[in-house]
């Protein structure tokens, strides 16, 4: 009964947080919104008795992605968004962008109650055997070895692009400018 | 009600008002060690050798006005110290620091002498470390500062940097011990070799417990990794603009984080309560001292060692302690591959 009691707790602030990510006008407020949803999805998984699940949640997610996702909203210093557009006309009748994210809403509304009509089907979700620590550490270097591999490279390269963009060396840029004149 | 379920209760209300007390304790003893260190007098006014200077502090700092700057962002303003206090108090709860005990037969069965015995409990204290980053930014930002931000961006981004040291670490007294629970690490700790070598970690890892030491520190963000209050260039850093009690959550959150990141390295390299020529039931004491001398070393830096420049800090961290860490987990997890340990 506990835990009951705790899946609907926990659950309600997932919604409740990530409703107001999006109702927020101050992205700062949005992030720190986020993190909680992201705490209570934590809590969600050590109801499902995941626990390595939930404290790798919080550290990848809440501790290291929101705290880059904090900086740029800080550094950038993004102003509160203020709406520009009618607030009477509905979304999907309004011109540009607003127009694409009424109808992904629309398609997402249909999903979730798609979703939530359909009856759980017994079995298909894995025992908890799994959430161990050594057990999803053999499954990921060798069920799943090459896609681990794969991620990591890519994380790779996008970490080598991103270090070449944002550098201003005068020296490197007057080289490829050379070897462009070639 | 059970029995254990009214001593669990105790345990959890006793660790936190034995962390209130430490800070108090590690302000005094800071003080006097810098005194003793600088050749001064230190606190002796209040009480016997100055001993009540703590309650004289807190009751100062209780009846300060509290201010709050008018362009700062009031919400997170009042939310940045309760984030850095409450994760300070958070992560001791997984730390175990005595073996299971009966209290001399009061309950029926043994309790461990911890609060919450996790099964990933390294993790757990490296995922609310990670959260602590966010009091320190978010005050920084909140004030709307100039001197708090760039404290608070320096703090959080030594902070990041240091943690990846930190982690890797632990991972080397992790492979060792083949677990994340603390109370299994310092359990593979118990015994001697050859009669007289006690089986710590420190033995097997030295250089893994400077990474971790030294990390610590940054991660704690004291002296002579003290930047994010650097006095000369940011007056206090990002909690310039604090007063009274909200920055006294901050000063209590820094010395718990120094008592905590104590309690860990004791648990992980230095054996946690076992000892010699003590009965495991009062293995705490060796604990205490363990982590006492823990303590005094931190302290001893601070009052020895002059500030870092702030790029030295970054290339240390990036370019030295990271690369070594890597190298140090390599080896160790060779060696736990060829022994077999």
């Amino acid at each position: 009964m506990g835990s009951d009691a705790l899946f609907y707790v926990f659950g309600a602030f997932a919604i409740a947080a990530s409703l107001l990510v999006i109702a927020q006008r101050n992205p700062i407020y949005s992030v720190l919104l986020l993190i909680a949803s992201f705490g209570a999805l934590s809590g969600l998984y050590v109801l499902l008795d995941a626990p390595f699940v939930a404290v790798i949640q919080i550290i990848v997610y809440a501790g290291a992605i929101m705290v880059l996702f904090l900086f740029v909203v800080m550094l950038l210093n993004a102003p509160r968004e203020d709406t520009q557009h009618d607030e009477r006309v509905l979304p999907l009748l309004r011109e540009g962008p607003t127009r694409f994210g009424g109808a992904l809403a629309i398609a997402l509304v249909v999903e979730l109650l798609w979703a939530l009509t359909r009856r759980p089907q017994a079995g298909s979700f894995a025992g908890a055997g799994v959430s161990s620590v050594s057990a999803i550490g053999r499954s990921l270097f060798t069920d799943y070895g090459f896609a681990f591999e794969a991620t990591s490279v890519l994380i790779l390269v996008a970490m080598v692009g991103a270090v070449v963009l944002a550098r201003r060396d005068p020296v490197i840029r007057n080289r490829t400018a050379t070897r462009g004149g070639r | 009600m059970t029995p254990l379920l009214i001593a669990q209760l105790v345990l959890t209300l006793f660790v936190f008002v034995a962390l209130l007390s430490s800070a108090a304790v590690m302000v005094y003893v800071e003080r006097k060690v810098a005194a003793l260190l600088q050749q001064r007098f230190g606190p002796y006014l209040v009480g016997p050798s100055g001993l009540l200077q703590p309650f004289a502090d807190v009751i100062k700092l209780m009846f300060k006005e509290e201010l709050r700057p008018g362009a700062a962002d009031a919400i997170l303003f009042a939310l940045a110290p309760m984030i850095s206090a409450t994760a300070a108090f958070a992560a001791f709860a997984v730390v175990p620091f005595g073996a299971s005990t009966t209290f001399f037969g009061l309950l029926s069965e043994p309790m461990r002498l911890q609060v919450a015995d996790v099964n990933v409990a390294v993790l757990v204290i490296f995922a609310i470390a990670s959260m602590s980053v966010y009091g320190i930014v978010l005050a920084g930002w909140s004030s709307n500062s100039k001197y708090s931000l760039l404290g608070g961006l320096r703090s959080s981004a030594q902070m990041i940097s240091y943690e990846l040291s930190y982690g890797m670490a632990l991972a080397g007294v992790i492979l060792i011990g083949n677990s994340l629970s603390l109370t299994d690490l310092v359990n593979h700790q118990a015994g001697t070799w050859f009669g007289f070598i006690p089986r710590w970690s420190v033995f097997v890892q030295p250089v893994g417990f400077l990474i971790f030491m030294t990390a610590g520190i940054a991660e704690t963000n004291r002296a002579p990794f003290d930047f994010p209050e650097a006095e000369q260039e940011l007056v206090a850093g990002y909690h310039t603009e604090y007063s009274s009690m909200s920055f006294a959550m901050f000063f209590l959150a820094e010395y718990i984080n120094m008592v905590t990141v104590s309690a860990v390295a004791t648990d992980l390299f230095l054996g946690g309560w076992h000892g010699p020529f003590l009965p495991e039931s009062l293995g705490w004491i060796w604990f205490l001292a363990k982590m006492g001398a823990l303590l005094f070393f931190y302290v001893w830096m601070r009052w020895t060692l002059p500030r870092y420049r702030y790029d030295q800090l970054m290339s240390f961290g990036w370019k030295v302690l990271l690369p070594l860490s890597v190298i140090n987990l390599l080896v160790t997890a060779a060696g736990v591959l060829y022994f077999g340990v």
